[in-house]
């Protein structure tokens, strides 16, 4: 294998991880925070179409993005308002989210359908890039870049920061939270608010990055792959940017495999690797661990109000 | 057994309730021929549904008042397909199309309950009474752009991005790579079978990973254009598929094959309105509409462009068959004699790959 593939290869890797490591990564906020919101495949799809429709209308990709995130955010208020104010049950909410979400994008995109637009291109000019190694460092564009700070700040936030502390606490436990004097409620609104604007982001990778038109589906399921991953990761960011890349990984290597006429195997067998691989590295990541205490936040998923 | 007669009595209520505004309208003139379809996708797929969805907008073009058609997307092979048939039926629908292969056994189990509609199977094989099929030679298409694909690769590889190894995926496979290698001897077709018909993302890396392999022409037998989007990218050519997607690739689209069922679908409302509907089996394809050609890139050379029209001309008078001996399978396995045709049995049975194919 000469480096020009394998650096197609890397590339093709990281383009593949990056929209399931955006919406993982918001999840896992909200997660922290207590609050399961199982909509994200709805909330991507929102982001998708509403990127398209403003890129298109526009001209420009800059705006579809900031489209996609506010898509994504107002997306989520939905399912915040409903089940932090209205306190509705979170899993059935979360998956009404999602129906809501594949409806409307195609209701919105209808008018867009068969239509394409300039793709996002690399953040660095040409020259930087010009040998197939530093396409590899320097080749990706600004979401790339931008998925991957967020991880480190995520991780930053969650650990080293006040703020990150507090939302540990609310997700860990609010009544007491609340009893000290955060506003509990308050808090799952912001972190709902950031889940929303990373799936949404996430989505919109699809149909400005990776495949730039809008088509129904088109994030076909990957908020669901994004949503097994949080609890993979042990809730933790720097695992969900590794599964995310490995599962980018195992699914390029699949294509790659099958290109290169490896035929032994079935095709089926291929297909199903990366979520084999997925599940199995960070299971044994997580099987590693001397404590083995379950790491869930322990208010995962239930409801609270303050009375 | 109570609440069966309930919903009976409630669907019999309902029914002459929606049917009292139309009295006054049925005095004067003939109530529409209702008209509906099922679609396995969304209809903005740009692929299989969009396309028979297309031959239901041209049904409306064609009768205007005199029909009413409606539809149900996305609707899932299996309970759900009856589910939605029944309630067309209920509807007042006089002919029902199902458009999917897996629509078959809820279509034949509907069909019985409502023997006075008629109903049209797209890719089965099961018919009834009132039941019909219907399908479209693609194989006809596919050898036309595998004659384009030996002509236009520099390599001698094309890539081909593959759904599920069924019989209509395999025998498009064979007859791209058969035309293929009429052109240049040595013509390979590497397959990625993607186990989805439909995840736009997976086609585009897909595409992506067949180029890096050394494939400078990539086709697919999936629903999306992201293939086409990725060759684009990359500068290699690349086909549509279901319909003209030269949109989403300029450059890259040399032409597509275009499934037209407007013809069909005109001719069969048109027997139910005289009264000479009968049930029946088509598989029609270049000569009789079903299948079309997109308009030629101009990127094609005048070789290409020669050949692809000789095929297509050659098909047309009958005089060319995709699949004529002596043909021999992957483990060389004579399947036809020198001189023979593939009779449609074997076509839509087959689980072999020719010489050339990497699967």
């Amino acid at each position: 294998m000469n480096s020009i593939i394998l650096v197609s290869i890397i590339m093709t890797l990281v383009a593949a991880s990056t929209p399931i490591l955006l919406a993982a990564l918001g999840e896992l906020v909200v997660e922290k925070s207590g609050v399961l919101n199982l909509g994200v495949e709805g909330m991507m799809l929102t982001g998708a179409v509403a990127g398209f429709a403003v890129a298109f209308s526009t001209g420009s990709v800059a705006l579809g993005l900031i489209a996609s995130v506010i898509a994504g955010i107002g997306t989520a208020m939905i399912f915040a308002v409903l089940t932090l104010s209205l306190t509705a049950n979170q899993v059935a909410t979360g998956l009404a989210l999602t129906i809501f979400g594949v409806g409307a994008s195609s209701l919105i995109g209808a008018g867009f359908v068969g239509r394409t637009i300039d793709r996002l291109g690399p953040l660095f000019p040409e020259a930087l890039s010009g040998h197939p190694w530093l396409r590899a460092l320097f080749g990706h564009d600004i979401i790339v870049y931008l998925s991957l700070a967020l991880v480190l700040g995520v991780s930053l936030f969650l650990r080293r920061t006040r703020a990150g502390l507090i939302l540990r606490a609310v997700g860990e436990n609010d009544a007491s939270a609340h009893a000290i004097g955060y506003p509990v409620i308050g808090i799952r609104y912001a972190a709902i608010a950031f889940g929303g604007a990373l799936a949404g982001l996430g989505g919109a990778y699809f149909s400005l990055a990776l495949t730039p038109m809008w088509a129904d589906r088109l994030t076909a399921g990957r908020g669901w792959i994004a949503l097994a991953l949080v609890v993979f990761s042990a809730w933790k960011p720097g695992r969900l940017l590794l599964g995310a890349y490995l599962f980018g990984a195992v699914m390029t290597f699949e294509l790659q495999a099958k290109a290169a006429g490896i035929t032994w195997l079935a095709p089926e067998v291929l297909a199903m690797a990366p979520y084999l691989a997925t599940i199995l590295v960070l299971t044994m990541m997580s099987l590693g661990r001397k404590t083995g205490r379950l790491d869930a936040p322990a208010c995962l998923g239930k409801p609270f109000s303050a009375s | 057994m109570s609440s069966i007669i309930t919903r009976r009595t409630l669907v019999a209520g309902g029914a002459a309730a929606s049917a009292l505004p139309l009295l006054g309208r049925n005095a004067f003139a003939q109530a529409p021929l209702g008209v509906g379809f099922i679609y396995v996708g969304p209809i903005g797929d740009h692929g299989w549904s969009w396309t028979h969805d297309q031959g239901r907008k041209a049904l409306e073009k064609q009768y205007g008042d005199k029909i009413k058609t409606s539809f149900i997307e996305n609707v899932a092979e299996g309970p759900d397909a009856a589910r939605a048939l029944r309630q067309l039926a209920q509807a007042g629908n006089q002919l029902i199309f199902a458009t999917s292969f897996g629509f078959m056994n809820p279509t034949i189990q509907v069909a019985k309950q409502f023997p006075k509609l008629k109903f049209e199977h797209a890719t089965g094989y099961q018919r009834a009474e009132n039941v019909a099929t219907y399908n479209a030679r693609f194989y006809e298409g596919r050898a036309v752009i595998g004659t384009i694909a030996g002509h236009m690769s520099k390599s001698g590889q094309a890539g081909y991005i593959a759904s599920f190894p069924i019989p209509e995926v395999v025998m498009g496979i064979n007859a791209f790579t058969l035309a293929a290698r009429k052109v240049n001897p040595n013509f390979k077709t590497k397959v990625i079978w993607a186990s989805t018909w439909y995840d736009p993302a997976k086609e585009a890396d897909a595409a992506k990973a067949l180029i890096d392999q050394g494939a400078d022409v990539i086709t697919q037998h999936t629903d999306s254009p992201a293939a086409l989007q990725a060759a684009e990218q990359r500068g290699v050519f690349a086909f549509g598929q279901a319909s003209d997607m030269s949109a989403f690739a300029p450059k890259a689209h040399l032409t597509a094959i275009v499934d037209d069922w407007s013809g069909y679908y005109i001719k069969r409302v048109k027997e139910v309105m005289d009264g000479s509907w009968k049930s029946g089996d088509v598989w029609g394809g270049i000569k009789d509409g079903f299948v079309k050609l997109a308009p030629f890139n101009a990127a094609m050379t005048p070789a290409a462009r020669a050949g692809a029209e000789e095929v297509e001309k050659g098909i047309v008078a009958g005089t060319l068959h995709p699949f004529t001996g002596e043909l021999k399978d992957q483990k060389g396995v004579l399947r036809l004699k020198a001189g023979e045709t593939a009779p449609d049995e074997m076509l839509s049975k087959m689980d072999w790959y020719v010489d050339g194919v990497q699967a």
